[in-house]
């Protein structure tokens, strides 16, 4: 490859950029269109700040392009190139210490799911159900991170191993389920929305692309097990098992 | 200049939130691993344009999107805004807050097509089976269970109807879909539940439970506002497992057809 890029892969590369913000404002169009919809019909007020809305709107459709350009050539190729190392290394050990760092790592520093631990201190403090002193409200929230962190951690080892065994994902979410409803009777009522919502705001978006790669990416390297059938299921089970964590651990500080 | 320290620090931002991630991975690859990462100066590429991007889109986010969602789902919960639609007083009758269910349902649908998160396990999703999930319609089947999953959260806050009877519900269906549902689709259609829910939907949404607890009468935020997102995560494994159903039944209903058409031109 020379240095200088020629007249035609410049071309490729405008043309590449100008088809991913093309599929990209694609992908915000509907926002655009329920908003100046509910506006224009419904609320019936003209929008503040419009120039700043437009130019928050160009940032999105260019920040979500360099996104999906930096997917493809970068982190799904880490999740793809560490599966595959991690396997064929063989040392099971290894392999669910990575899945569980991972899982714990990136949901202890999770941003939405600090602001939600906040802010179910908050619910706990003015249900009286601990004290509303900064120290017990902090211990709290630091707390209930922790206990959604090491669900995820877990979560993603118990996922990894279902892969290495090729057990069928149903019978672990089924399961989990269960387990959910088993254990809502007993919880607090006023954690229970919060643990119900902890599973879907726990996986975020830099996570879910590496942790999908790895899952698809063993599954594609051990034999006899399927890509798509084996390899997707890691979120699903990170969706799952915080909220009989949080819950666990509401029955553990409010009794 | 006020942009280049607001990205800046959305940067930095994003730089914190990835940092344990790279640290992670690294220290596999240097420890335990002890090898190079293969084409390492494209992944690095790579890995600068999902941080470049990811702060952009956050930024965009925090400048257009979430300011104007929140406010509307304030606007439309607010009392006044009801009361002048012709209701005489605010009552928890379900009936009156039509425009809410058709707000949460529409948002749900366009901020989950928006979702990175959902975007990428698609691209996966589509590379994996070879082309035969498609990378759109997968995205449009889970937006479509996100906007009744979120609609039926907020008949839920309004009726004020405990939480865990509809998640249940939702259980019960999901364990007979997967009895039923073509087995390729299975975890695919679990993981398309959790990832509907990130950074685009939560705070719209979340501003909307909350807005919509405040505003009926005799419910509490803190009790009724929260459990749309777990709706959010739970209606798009329904809706991807049903749509495969269909398409399985579809196929095998032309597939009887051909045949028999095939038979009588016999």
């Amino acid at each position: 490859m020379s240095r200088f890029p020629s007249k035609r892969t410049t071309l490729l590369v405008i043309g590449g950029a100008y088809s991913r913000l093309r599929s990209s404002f694609i992908d915000l169009l509907p926002i655009i269109v329920v908003i100046a919809f509910f506006q224009i019909a419904v609320i019936r007020e003209p929008l503040p700040n419009v120039a700043d809305i437009l130019f928050g709107t160009l940032l999105v459709v260019i920040g979500l392009s360099l996104f999906v350009q930096g997917l493809e050539t970068g982190l799904f190729p880490v999740g793809d190139s560490l599966a595959g190392a991690l396997a064929r290394k063989g040392s099971v050990f290894w392999l669910l210490l990575f899945a569980f760092g991972l899982g714990f790592t990136t949901t202890f520093a999770e941003p939405s799911l600090i602001a939600v631990a906040a802010k179910s201190a908050d619910i706990a403090a003015a249900s009286q159900l601990i004290d509303s002193t900064q120290d017990s409200l902090g211990s709290y929230s630091f707390g209930l991170r922790l206990s959604v962190a090491f669900s995820v951690g877990l979560a993603i080892v118990i996922g990894v191993f279902r892969i290495l065994k090729g057990y069928p994902i149903h019978y672990l979410i089924i399961g989990g389920y269960c387990c959910v409803m088993a254990i809502t009777p007993f919880a607090p009522k006023e954690i229970i929305g919060i643990a119900y919502d902890a599973g879907g705001v726990t996986t975020s978006t830099v996570t879910v692309p590496l942790v999908t790669a790895l899952g698809v990416g063993l599954a594609t390297i051990i034999k006899g097990r399927n890509p798509l059938v084996d390899g997707f299921g890691l979120i699903a089970m990170a969706s799952l098992l915080p909220m009989i964590f949080v819950m666990g651990y509401g029955i553990i500080i409010f009794h | 200049m006020n942009f280049i320290s607001e990205f800046g620090s959305t940067l930095l931002f994003t730089l914190r939130d990835v940092a344990p991630i790279v640290i992670i991975i690294l220290f596999f690859q240097l420890a335990v691993l002890r090898q190079q990462i293969p084409r390492l100066k494209s992944v690095l590429i790579g890995v600068v344009h999902v941080l470049l991007g990811l702060s952009l889109f956050l930024m965009g986010l925090e400048k257009a999107l979430f300011p104007v969602g929140e406010a509307m789902a304030k606007q439309l919960s607010d009392p006044s805004f009801i009361v002048d639609l012709g209701v005489e007083y605010l009552s928890a009758d379900w009936t009156e807050y039509g425009w809410i269910y058709l707000f949460a349902a529409l948002i749900g649908f366009a901020t989950t097509i928006a979702e990175p998160s959902l975007l990428a396990v698609a691209i996966k999703a589509g590379d994996v089976s070879a082309g035969t999930i498609d990378k759109s319609g997968l995205r449009i089947v889970v937006a479509i269970g996100v906007a009744f999953g979120i609609s039926l959260g907020c008949f839920r806050i309004v009726t004020g109807t405990p939480l865990y009877l509809y998640i249940l519900a939702g259980y019960l269906i999901v364990i007979v879909q997967t009895i039923f549902a073509p087995k390729k689709i299975i975890a695919l259609a679990y993981d398309s539940g959790g990832v509907t829910t990130s950074t685009v939907t939560v705070p719209i949404v979340t501003a909307l439970g909350l807005g919509l607890a405040k505003t009926v009468p005799g419910r509490d935020p803190a009790i009724d506002g929260f459990g749309l997102i777990a709706f959010a995560s739970l209606f798009p494994i329904i809706s991807v497992m049903a749509y495969a159903q269909f398409t399985e039944w579809r196929t095998l209903r032309l597939m009887k057809k051909s045949r028999s058409s095939m038979q009588q031109g016999e």
